[in-house]
Formats: C-alpha cells, structure tokens, sequence
C-alpha cells in the first residue's frame, strides 16, 4: 500500500501536471462517451420514427432511367389491374393491397394546404393503418386524415374540408393514429379516401403502389421471389422491396455513423493517453535518484514498475471517473442539440456507452503508463543513484 | 538460498574479482582480480585515491552490480548465482546502505522513509515500534519523526539514514563518505554510532578519504588501480 501512497504523493507534488493530464483523460471520456451515446441514441431514435414493421412487402413501379423520361416526381408509370391480380396470385393467401397515391390541395376554412391522398379499397384500410378516434372509411365519400395533418390544421372528426382546386366537401370521419415515417405510407401528413371516390374523380384506375402483408415473417422470402417471377421475368416492370432488409440497411448505417462519431471521441482519449505518458516519462527521469534509493532499499523490479504504474492508475481513475459523470451532462448536450430530445439518454444502450469510454479512459492511462514503469524499472541501480 | 552465517566463514568474500565498465573512450578496469574475505563483526575502512574502484567495490557488495569475471559470496551466497529479484531481496535482508547524501525519500515523513524497507519486506505487524526502535536507537527524537528529511539537519538526517539502513536487521551496513557532508563535530557523533553498531555485531564498512574516520576501523584496506595496495 505503500507503494500506492508513494505514486499518490508525487501527483499532489506535481498536482498541475496531474491536473493536465487529468483534463485531458476527462475531456477524453467524456468525448467517447457523449458520442458514443449520441450515436447510438441516434440509431434507437431513427428505429423507433420508423414504423418497423417487418412483414411488409412494397410493389412500386419500376423507373428505368431511359433517355426522355424523367424519373421519380409525378411519374407515369403504374401497376396495371392485370399486374395487380398477378401479385394477388402469387401472393397467395397473404393480404395485398393496391394504393393510388397522389398530393391535393386541401382547403380548412380559408386556408389552403398540400397534403398527400392515398386511395385504397375500406376494406383494407384497417390492416394497414390504426385509427385513433372516429371510424374506419367506408364506401363512397369520407376522408380519414393523419394524426399530424390534424393537428396541425385543428381538423376534427365530424367537421369536413374542400379538396382540390373545386374544393369538393368531404367530411372527416376519423383520425389515425401517428405512426412515423415508413417504407410504404407515410399517412402522419396524409388524407386516405376511398378507392372509389378517387377512381370517379381522378379517373385513374391503374395503381401506384402495391403493399403486401404477410402473415408469417418466414413467408418474406417466398412471396417476394414469386412477385419477381411473375412481373419482372422479361424485363424489370416493378421494384420489389422488402421493409425489413431496408430497415435493416438503414439501422446499420446509422450505426457505421454512431461507430464513426466514437471513433472521433477517441482519438481526443488517444491525445489524453500521450499527455500522460508524457507526464510520466518527466515523472520517471525527475525521479531517477529515488529509483536508486528504493532499489538500493531492496525494491525488485516488478514494485518500481507498481509505483508508476499505480500513479497512471490514480490519474486514469480520476480522469475516467469525473469524465463519465460529466459524460451523462455531455451526452444530454449532445442529445439536445442533434435530436432535439434528451428521451433516450437512459436507455440501458445508450448508458453502457459511459461505462466504456470508463473503462477505456482507464485502459489508455494504463497502457500510457506501461513504458515509463518499464523504464524506471528497468533502470540500472547504481547509475540512478548517481543521478542529481 | 539461505544465507550462512557463522563466526568461523566469512560474511562477505570475493575471489578474484575483475569488473569491468564499457567506455566509449576504451574500457575501464575498475577492479583487477580482487580477492577479499571479511569475517562477521568486523569494522573495516576503504581508503585510496579517487578512481581506486573503493565505490565499485562497495556496489559490488552491496549487490547493486555483479562482477565481470570472479564471484562474490555474502553470507554464503554466490552472487553470480543470483536473479535481479534475488539480488534485490539479499539487498534488502541482508544489507544496509549509508550514503555520503543520505538519499532519503523527499517525499516521505522521516517515519515513513524509516518504515519503507520494511514495508518492501512485507513485515507490516509492528512496523511503527521497530520503526520507533531503530530511530531511538540512532538518537532521534520523536518529535522529528514526522518531518520531511529537508527540515532536518545534515547529522539528522545521516541518523535517520541510518535508522533505515538498520530497520530490517542487516547483518553488513555498507558506508560510502558516511561523514562527507557534515561538519567534523557531527561526523564524530556519528562515527560514534556506526562503532557502537559495530560492537553490536553488525559488520561494518566505510569507504573514506579520511585517515582520521578510518582510525575507527579495526582493518583498513588501501586500494590503488582497482587492486588492494
């Protein structure tokens, strides 16, 4: 224990230098930390906005980029009715749905808005989508709005609002529930109506989307191979997409980001290790004529090299213990200003991140103190006696 | 290894021993087959100019550096034989070091410079009072014990050097220019103390360029060029 006193007493002797050091392995951790937090808090927010729904294949049409057209907004391309009882075959039992999909202009009171239109068979709507209060759509006329739109635009179930530039009065009969972005729909923003009303409107019967549902996740594969087979044989004419696989590819993005941001976090704890090596190799040549003395005292090698390594230990210890404190307050900074919320900073995933960059900060230090341990260790006796 | 320790064998004995340092100007023959034998209880003086090998020849029996070619032997033990760590433990049992600059710990309390070998020892029971032992026995009064060595003057200090040298029961204290640094009054007082240790049994002994502290000494060894003169 004396040899743990000894190192405790250089670093009050020297306490600026420790102090440095100290700062740096604090501003260290406390980076690790906080980044590693912020990335993974990223990635639990970016999961939970999206609807996760896994057992969700989208049939879009498929753009193919041929000189003339213009890919993506307001594209022409469709899923045929004759495409679409393709995919119900070789869907089998599993439940597809065709969308129409479309931006109106809507208009509450005298204000008018844009809003996205899907169109879809009532029947359907309530396996795609929750309502919150109100009824499911119906046959004929009707409107379901997102929980966002309705918010936002103060629109009650009951009440009705114009569509279109002829401001066709439709009346709201129920709100959905918020449901975040997705792969499929995203209805937060949107107005649903009945496949019906828009065909009579728009005139358009051909579909932009086809969703389809399965009823057991291990059917994925299976259906989205059948679709492929049946539509794209020839030539590609729709893209097939499964959720859970974009999901997936979205999630390990973010988290290749979140491994990026840490990375960043330690190469400041890198810095902090070389400050304290520095300190140490001052300390060890500083020290040289006491080595003697405790080795000329009957110190083995082994207990020279506790001595300095117990001070790295103390300095790693305090650095890593105030930095993970801090790291909680630099992690709820961080949270605040990228993500706007500070919900998932005590999530268990994102809290193992202080606990890491702990245990590296106290790593670093260690492994920073190995050389000048070894050196003062492997010092020769009489040549460090000799020392002034 | 258990060290031997009779009357009859010699406590230290070296048996031509060569030492030699690696110079970039040429290498450096600080000892030139040296033979000794030194018997338990003996209080011996190292006289000879500078660069006669007197400081070589007390790390050598200090353990603080093995010879070239030939061998030591303390309290029976072949030196040679020895690993760093055995070395380092022989040191710390067998062995008491005083130093011409005292070499005490800055940093340590006079207790705790006292208590070190000790603690190096693992004999934690009863470390303050074989601390308060050997501190009496060198005269110092306890109301120095918990001062840094800084505070204390030169002939304090070289007791509270001894005091550390004696706590763990040396046989052979090694005094290299004990009384250099001290004024000749205070280098008596403690001339007084290392014979009074002497008489105790302890084998004792003092590298000096003083004719007058090596008339303390029951044997004097003369060296010139590495060799006894």
């Amino acid at each position: 224990m004396i040899l743990f006193d000894f190192a405790k007493r250089n670093i009050r002797l020297h306490w600026l230098r420790s102090l440095l050091a100290v700062v740096g392995i604090i501003i260290g951790v406390t980076a690790i930390s906080s980044m590693g937090m912020l990335g993974n808090s990223l990635v639990l927010s970016i999961s939970d906005s999206l609807t996760s729904v896994g057992d969700t294949i989208v049939v879009t049409p498929h753009i193919s980029a041929a000189p003339g057209t213009i890919a993506g907004g307001g594209s022409s391309l469709k899923i045929t009715e004759r495409q679409v009882e393709e995919i119900r075959r070789a869907a089998g039992a599993n439940t597809v749905v065709p969308i129409h999909m479309g931006a109106e202009r809507i208009t509450v009171g005298n204000e008018a808005k844009t809003a996205a239109l899907y169109a879809m068979d009532p029947a359907d709507v309530p396996l795609l989508l929750e309502k919150e209060s109100g009824i499911y759509l119906r046959y004929g006329t009707g409107a379901m709005v997102g929980k966002k739109l309705a918010e936002e635009n103060d629109l009650k179930v009951g009440e009705s609002m114009g569509i279109g530039s002829g401001e066709e009065r439709v009346r709201i009969v129920g709100v959905l529930k918020e449901r975040g972005i997705g792969f499929d729909l995203n209805p937060d923003y949107a107005i649903i109506v009945p496949d019906t009303w828009f065909t009579a409107r728009y005139g358009e019967r051909d579909y932009d989307q086809v969703i389809i549902k399965v009823r057991k996740l291990e059917d994925i594969d299976g259906v989205k191979a059948a679709v492929e087979d049946k539509l794209n044989r020839r030539e590609q004419v729709v893209n097939v997409l499964d959720t859970r696989k974009v999901l997936k590819t979205i999630v390990d993005a973010f988290n290749q980001i979140s491994t990026f941001t840490t990375a960043i976090g330690g190469i400041s704890l890198v810095v902090a290790g070389i400050s304290i090596l520095n300190v140490m190799l001052m300390s060890v040549t500083e020290r040289t004529k006491e080595i003697g003395i405790i080795r000329s005292l009957g110190a083995k090698r082994g207990e020279v090299m506790r001595i300095f390594l117990s001070e790295a230990l103390i300095l790693g210890l305090l650095g890593s213990a105030i930095g993970g404190v801090l790291s909680l307050a630099g992690g709820y900074l961080a949270l605040n200003v990228m993500l706007q919320s500070s919900k998932y900073l005590f999530a268990a995933s994102t809290l193992v991140y202080i606990l890491y960059g702990v245990a590296f900060g106290i790593g670093v230090s260690l492994l920073s103190g190995i050389y000048p341990a070894w050196k003062a260790a492997m010092m020769n006796p009489i040549e460090a006696l000799r020392f002034e | 290894m258990t060290p031997v320790l009779t009357d009859t064998y010699p406590i230290i004995r070296l048996d031509d021993v060569t030492k030699i340092y690696p110079m970039p100007a040429g290498d450096v023959r600080a000892l030139d087959t040296l033979s000794l034998e030194v018997m338990p209880g003996e209080f011996i003086a190292i006289m000879g100019p500078s660069g006669s090998g007197k400081s070589t020849l007390l790390n050598l029996i200090g353990c603080l550096d093995v010879p070239t070619t030939g061998d030591v032997h303390i309290a029976g033990l072949s030196v040679k034989t020895l690993s760093d760590d055995e070395l380092a433990s022989l040191r710390r049992d067998n062995i008491g070091f005083v130093f011409q600059q005292f070499n005490l710990i800055p940093l340590f309390t006079i207790l705790e410079n006292v208590e070190f070998p000790l603690i190096l020892a693992r004999r934690a029971p009863g470390t303050r009072e074989r601390c308060f032992e050997v501190l009496g026995a060198v005269g110092l009064t306890p109301d120095l014990y918990t001062h840094r060595p800084a505070e204390l003057s030169g002939g304090q200090q070289q007791r509270a050097a001894i005091a550390r040298a004696l706590v763990n029961d040396p046989e052979i204290l090694l005094c290299d220019e004990p009384t250099g640094n001290l004024d000749s009054k205070t280098g008596d007082t403690i001339m007084a103390l290392l014979v009074d240790l002497n008489r105790k049994g302890k084998t004792i002994l003092v590298v000096t360029h003083d004719p007058r502290i090596a008339g303390y000494a029951g044997r004097t060894i003369r060296m010139v060029d590495g060799r006894v003169a």
